[in-house]
């Protein structure tokens, strides 16, 4: 993979709403190929990041490339290469299948039809229903179907499955890696939950209170952090690698480090650390500047 | 067809468990030499797993000699070298278990018991072999 072959490189954005800013520092590189899970609490910046990387949204400061082009700049042709499925997965609810599907055509420089009819065929979803009349399942199959209709080199999906019952969720994840495997699509998706990302990531960028705390290829991100268990300390941690969080019970220290090793004292134990429980610790620091943490292949 | 499981609350990273559940079963005999895995694809579909997951885990598999891909075939079975776990080294080993387990019960333990002292001493015979 050159360096060219980035879906997605941010520099520096910020975006500022009459009632502060949503979005600062914002600086990522993120690579094509793969599944980008971007993790936050509610009103993290979330949306305002995905609308900025699909050009509905001009930032403050900073620049935003998706494949190498200019976002700002708005041509339809790049624009034509980004998906974007909103929150919700809105449609409109008076329009059959079939008339949506025709809208999309009408719309668009590049659209599939026989393969967005090909996969709601599949799903057993009929052209003439009205789009209002289909389960909130079926609605954001449909809104996907559209999505992938465009065969966009990238697909950005704002909480896509937030909504979905836990069977619509999965039967949406398996349509959403389907078309990952067939290959040419990047995907970035925002979520607030935690649970279930490590089988369909590759990729993730936490967001906190309007900055990037977190950023790396899942598999390095693991690697790199562990957590030691061990007598109460509260004194002489340097030695451990960087403490991204320290709790302390009456007797015992557990501590998640970034690129530490176990420390040399005696009675400690190193462990690996599940995703969601570095998600979770990063989530939990407090908001500082520039205190970033980046890895992988495009750090 | 070999099914594939995922258990996300387990702490085992996804394309970890994949390749766990292959050796597994070859080692048990449920895979055979010559068995196709299911293609990169259909395990996508069947698990919504990320296709990268799976794909690391077929590589990995590929470099332990598990097996090999074979373009616009799949991915098959080898021969092998080590010999598969005789049954009666496996049934032997399945009763000392069990025996081993009895009696922790018996004296006193409890699931989570079993479990932290197992794990205490797993990675302490590791970390000696390792040292």
């Amino acid at each position: 993979m050159t360096a060219t072959e980035l879906a997605l490189r941010t520099d520096g954005v910020g975006k500022r709403y009459r009632k502060g800013w949503a979005l600062r520092d914002c600086t990522l590189a993120l690579p094509a190929g793969g599944v980008i899970a971007l993790v936050g609490p509610n009103g993290a910046g979330k949306t305002t990041l995905l609308r900025l990387v699909v050009g509905l949204l001009a930032p403050s400061t900073g620049t935003v490339q998706v494949l190498g082009h200019d976002v700002t700049a708005s041509t339809p042709q790049t624009l034509s290469r980004i998906g974007f499925l909103a929150q919700d997965h809105p449609l409109y609810k008076r329009f059959t299948v079939a008339e949506m599907l025709r809208f999309g055509r009408a719309c668009n420089l590049r659209f599939d039809q026989g393969l967005a009819e090909r996969r709601l065929a599949k799903l057993g979803i009929p052209l003439d229903r009205r789009a209002g009349t289909l389960s909130g399942g079926q609605q954001a199959q449909v809104a996907l179907a559209l999505a992938l209709a465009k065969r966009p080199d990238l697909l950005v999906l704002d909480e896509p499955v937030a909504s979905l019952d836990p069977l619509a969720r999965h039967e949406f994840l398996q349509v959403l890696m389907g078309a990952v495997a067939e290959g040419g699509v990047t995907v970035l998706f925002s979520s607030h939950v935690v649970h279930e990302l490590e089988r369909v990531c590759d990729h993730l960028v936490v967001l906190n209170h309007g900055r990037v705390t977190l950023t790396g290829d899942i598999d390095t991100l693991l690697a790199e952090h562990r957590l030691l268990v061990g007598p109460r300390t509260a004194t002489d941690l340097d030695r451990a690698g960087t403490v991204v969080e320290a709790v302390h019970s009456d007797r015992h220290t557990t501590l998640l480090v970034r690129d530490g090793g176990i420390p040399a004292a005696p009675g400690w134990q190193a462990r690996p650390v599940a995703l969601e429980d570095l998600v979770l610790a990063y989530l939990r620091r407090p908001s500082e500047p520039s205190a970033a943490v980046t890895s992988g292949v495009a750090a | 067809m070999f099914i594939f499981r995922l258990d996300t609350h387990s702490g085992v990273p996804p394309y970890l468990q994949l390749v766990q559940q292959v050796r597994q079963a070859v080692l048990l005999g449920f895979l055979q030499p010559g068995d196709r895995l299911p293609l990169i694809r259909e395990v996508v579909e069947d698990l919504a797993i990320n296709p990268n997951t799976v794909a690391k885990a077929y590589r990995q598999l590929e470099q332990e000699n598990l097996v090999t891909g074979r373009p616009g075939q799949g991915t098959f079975v080898n021969e092998q070298q080590s010999a598969v776990m005789s049954a009666s080294t496996y049934t032997s080993l399945h009763r000392g278990l069990a025996t081993w387990l009895r009696r922790a019960y018996a004296a006193g333990l409890d699931e989570q018991a079993v479990d932290a002292l197992f794990t205490s001493v797993h990675q302490q015979t590791r970390n000696e072999d390792v040292a």
